[in-house]
Formats: structure tokens, sequence, C-alpha cells
């Protein structure tokens, strides 16, 4: 008899939950207070999977954005974000005026713009070219030898690179010998620096970047290459006035994106890639603020440093939406 | 008598164009493939022919001398395990975070969604920064713990964007009522028919996730201190950029014992260390595109 009665009850209640969905629905908007109370209490299950993901995201994506504060401050560990003294833009000031800044800056730029004019075209063209190739299970086979070094690891990526462009016994040098060519060191070298990182992106990403263009190519009507074949076009002519035009969307959505993150250089690979020797071409802000924060311990100094780079990354990011907005008739919000 | 033809044959200008187009995806084919077969090949041959360059493509000399080298080298077995331990615990925190807010967020009747979504994807264009996020794990005592390695990326926005996508356009809102009124709640909901539904979609990010983890340096880099901690890719990196110019006195350097470890073993190092994400590789490549594409659209 008791057990019937809760499960009676149970019962009830999920039925009634179920009536206030629909009960909801048709919600006079007045009362707020209400209408979370209603909402909580239908949905209480939802918000409690969300309870631990938000605790989350206010952690260690919120807290971190409240302590840039630091950078107008001089931290001490031991004050806490709040406590610290509160200098200003004196970090700012030093980054500005210091000889880093010339150079961090410029290097940022010109590896980034580098690997956008190089690297942005090379997907489309190999897109284009893999659409074109008759056979499926060839054209399987490139595609999946070409997405394999994006699932490699940078630190194996930069091995690879080191052992082969070695001074010593590496094969590029040792093909260039047979060949009658000078041995070099080219990662010593600043001027070749950002030709090795910029071309082993290349290596590494080509296939797996041209994924998105693979597939707006097979979204393309058939019929408009049969009417381009019947009106007498050659191949390269069908690339030229449907595939191209087809895919346009696609490609300045990614372009305009690509621009949103012109002064942004991961970590990783050019860490790994750096040394004494190449440092005028291969210092960038990342691995300046990882230097001089991690390392040299001025987690103020280096904030702010990342703060800049943040806030220029935020307005191309936004500049770049309205163009797509505008020209792409899209965008990312 | 001709046989007549209902489709329009190749003109010779054609034909050339696509011997091209055949020539040209074959060397890239080639050049793609040229730097990991000669991994392969010289971490099979003996340190003398690596040494002197004599290896070009197949490999000189066989022996497997650097891959025991590898296997006797204690860093390196640590490093293995301790990059299992990272990446199993790493990725199942991740699918499990992941889906606890992909699932809210994909039911369209949640007040308060819109809300949460733009805090979410906020954090993809706007974030604290290096140090400021140190400092956090810093203070939470999370440094040389296995936690730092796991818990600060518990959720990838862009990986949650998928997932609550996937779950939009494949489970339809009145599969959600039908189950409600069949008494099922969204607990259940969402481990015996949501989740079963969704098996391409939780490869595909178990694949990313994973992947991530293995391949994860930087973060070791920073949170990890002790020599019992260290992750894989951090071993691999001690050995392999040894004996390179030291990096502007940027970091702590190798190991003592890395300046006597021979050629080959690097080469045997860089199979053994991307071994296993080429295992996982076959299995889920078929999901890849999937989830590019599924990602692509707009959340």
């Amino acid at each position: 008899m008791q057990i019937n009665s809760t499960a009676l009850k149970k019962i009830i209640i999920r039925k009634l939950g179920v009536i206030t969905v629909y009960s909801t629905t048709n919600y006079s908007p007045g009362k707020r207070q209400n209408f979370f109370i209603h909402a909580f209490k239908e949905h209480w299950q939802l918000y409690l999977m969300l309870l631990l993901p938000i605790i989350w995201y206010v952690v260690f994506l919120y807290v971190p954005m409240y302590g840039i504060q630091i950078a107008f401050r001089d931290y001490m560990p031991s004050s806490g974000f709040l406590g610290s003294e509160f200098v200003g833009i004196k970090h700012f000031q030093r980054f500005f005026e210091s000889f880093y800044f010339g150079r961090v800056l410029k290097n940022t730029l010109s590896i980034n713009f580098y690997s956008l004019v190089i690297g942005f075209p090379i997907p489309v063209i190999f897109a284009l070219l893999l659409n074109e190739i008759k056979y499926n299970r060839y054209k399987k086979l490139i595609q999946n030898i070409t997405y394999l070094p994006h699932f490699l690891s940078a630190v194996v990526i930069v091995s690879v690179l080191q052992l082969i462009l070695s001074p010593d016994n590496g094969v590029l040098n040792m093909i260039l010998s047979s060949i009658g060519m000078e041995q070099k060191n080219f990662l010593a070298v600043p001027s070749y620096f950002q030709h090795i990182y910029v071309w082993s992106g290349i290596w590494e990403n080509m296939g797996w970047d041209a994924i998105m263009y693979i597939a707006a190519l097979s979204a393309v009507d058939p019929a408009l290459y049969e009417a381009a074949t019947i009106d007498g076009a050659s191949r390269f002519q069908k690339i030229r006035h449907v595939s191209i035009p087809c895919i346009m969307g696609t490609i300045i959505i990614m372009l305009l994106l690509r621009c949103g993150s012109i002064m942004n250089i991961g970590y990783e690979k050019i860490l790994l890639m750096q040394n004494s020797l190449n440092m005028d071409a291969s210092d960038v802000i990342s691995t300046y603020v990882y230097r001089s924060g991690i390392l040299g311990a001025e987690y103020s100094f280096a904030s702010a440093v990342g703060l800049f780079n943040s806030v220029c990354n935020f307005a191309l990011l936004i500049f770049a939406n309205t163009m797509a907005k505008r020209f792409g008739k899209t965008s990312l919000w | 008598m001709a046989k007549y033809r209902n489709t329009i044959g190749d003109t010779s200008g054609d034909k050339v164009f696509l011997a091209g187009v055949m020539v040209v995806s074959t060397l890239i084919l080639c050049i793609v493939i040229y730097p990991l077969l000669y991994v392969l090949s010289a971490s099979f041959s003996s340190g003398d022919a690596v040494m002197n360059g004599r290896v070009y493509l197949f490999p000189v000399e066989p022996s497997v001398e650097g891959y025991k080298m590898v296997f006797e080298d204690q860093n390196i077995l640590t490093g293995f395990k301790n990059s299992l331990i990272y990446t199993f615990l790493g990725t199942m925190i991740n699918m499990v975070m992941t889906t606890l807010i992909a699932f809210p967020l994909s039911r369209k009747k949640l007040p308060g969604r819109q809300a949460i979504m733009f805090i979410v994807t906020f954090t993809m264009f706007f974030s604290g920064g290096l140090i400021p996020t140190f400092l956090v794990v810093e203070k939470l005592k999370m440094v040389d713990t296995v936690w730092a390695m796991v818990v600060p990326t518990a959720i990838s926005t862009f990986n949650l964007i998928i997932m609550k996508t996937y779950f939009e356009n494949s489970i339809p809102e009145e599969l959600g009522e039908s189950a409600a009124l069949d008494g099922c709640n969204n607990f259940r909901f969402l481990l015996s028919i949501v989740l079963p539904l969704s098996k391409p979609i939780l490869a595909v990010l178990v694949l990313y996730y994973a992947v991530g983890h293995w391949n994860q340096y930087f973060n070791a880099l920073i949170y990890l201190r002790s020599n019992e901690r260290i992750s894989l890719q951090l071993a691999l990196r001690n050995i392999l950029l040894a004996n390179q110019i030291s990096s502007g006195g940027s970091d702590s350097g190798g190991f003592g014992e890395v300046a006597k470890v021979g050629l080959t073993v690097k080469y045997a190092v860089i199979i053994v260390s991307s071994i296993p994400v080429m295992i996982l590789y076959p299995f889920i490549q078929k999901y890849f595109v999937k989830g590019v594409m599924i990602g692509a659209i707009k959340g």
C-alpha cells in the first residue's frame, strides 16, 4: 500500500511535468519571476547536467579573463589578481618601447601573411585537382595519405624536419652534395626559417584543409558540367567557369576567417623550431609571452603582451566577420 | 560503321590536361609520403648507414637496434605509460563533459540556452591568454599533477559545437517528447536514446580528443615538472631536440645520456610515438569528413 502510493505520486509528478511542458508555451510573459521558477522546475535535469561544464567554463576560461587585469598591475602571487598594486599601462609602455616589440610584431605578421598567401590557395588548388581525378580509388588514396600528417604531433613534425635538414647527415644535404651543391645548416639560417615553417605547415595541413573545398565541389550540380560539355567547354574551362564560381562562397568565407587570425601563431611548432641562431626570424608574440611569462616569471608584463595580442586578434576577427557578412552573406555569429 | 555514343568524349586537349592532373597529383603524393617513408626506413637501418647518409628510400643494413634502445630508455617508457594515462583519462573527461553541455544546449526549448551558448562561443574568440590561465591552474594546485593535463582542456568549444549541431540535426525534438510521455527522464533519454543514435559523432570526437591528448606537449611543458610525470611528447622533445643548438637558454635542456643516443634511435622514437595514432587512424578515418562538415555548419 505504502509503495503503491509513492509510485502513484511519482507517476502523477511525472505526468504533471509533462503537462507543464505544454502549459509554459502559452505562459504570460508578464510574470518573469514565475517564468524562471517554472523553467527550472521543468528542466532541472538539463540544468543539473549543465552545472559541471558551466563551472568549468567559469573557472578555466572566465576567471583567467578576469585575471587579465594583472596586465595593469604588478602581480604578486601572494596577493592574487585583485590585491596587487595598480600600475596602469606601465607594462604596455615597456613592451612598446622594448627592442623586442618591432621584432616579434614583424615576425608574427610576416609569417602569418606568408602562410596566408601561400597556404591559402594551395588547398583550394589541391581540391580542384582531386576533383578532376576520375579514378575514385586513387583519389581516396591521395586523400587519406595527405590527411595523415595532420595527425602527427608538433614534436614529431619538427623532429622529422630537423633530421631531414640536419647539416651533418640530413637527407636533403646528402642530395644537395651529391649534385654538387653546398651543404647548409638550414635551421640555423634566419632567412630560411619562414620558408621552412610555412612549407612544412603546408605539407602538414594541405590535405586536411582541402576537405571543405572537396565537400563543396562534390555538391556542385552535375548538370552544370554537362551543359558546359555540350557547349564545348574544355576541362580547364569547366574548372574556371563552373567549379570555381560554385565554391567561391566557401573560399571567401574561409579566406575571411583566416584573415581574422593573422596575429595568431600557436606556440607548439614555432617554439620547437626556435634556436638561438634563427631567433631573429623566429621570435613571435606567443613565444615572447612564453619566454617572459613562464620562464622569466614576469607575469604582469607577459599578460600585457598577451592581452595586446588578444585584442588585436579580436579586432581583426570582428573586422573579418563584418566583411563576411557584407560579401559572403554569412557570419560567425 | 562508327559505334554510336551518347557521351561526348574528351578532346585531345582534355587528355593532355588529365594526364597533367595525374602527374601533378602523383607528384604531390610522393612529396607528402617521402618524409614519412624516409623516417620509417631510417628507423630500420643501421646507425652507421644513417650517419653516413646512405639511406634514401629503403632501409640499408636492416636492423632493429634503434627500437631496442628505445625500449630500454627509462624516460620513454615512463612517458609512454603516462601519455596512455593522460590520453585515456583525458578523453573520458572530455567526452563526459562535452556531452553534459552539448545535450542540454541542443534542446531548443531550454530557457537560457541562447545566453549559455553566447558564454560558450565567446571563449572561442577571446580568452584570458597563457599567463592568467597558467596562474589559475597553479592556484588550484594542479601543477605537476595528472589533473593539469586533463582538467584545463576538459572541453573544446569547437568539438562541443560539433556535437550540439549533430544532436540538433539528427535527434528530432519529437523523439524527446514521446520519450517523456513514456515516462523517460532526461538522463535516461540521453543515455539510452541520444547517445546510441550518435555513435558516428562520438567516434569522431573521441578521435579528435584522444589525438589531441596524445600529441599534447605544450601543456606538459608548462605544467609538468618532475621526471616521473613526463609525457611521451616531452620525453621525445628532450631526446630529439637535445643536441640542437640550445634555444636561447629557454628551457631545461635535454638529459645527460642523450648525447650518447644514436641517430637511429631518434627515427625509431618518432615511429614508436606515432604508432598509437596510426593504429586508430584507419578505423575512424571514414568519419573524418563528416566531423569536419558538421563543424562547419554554424552552431
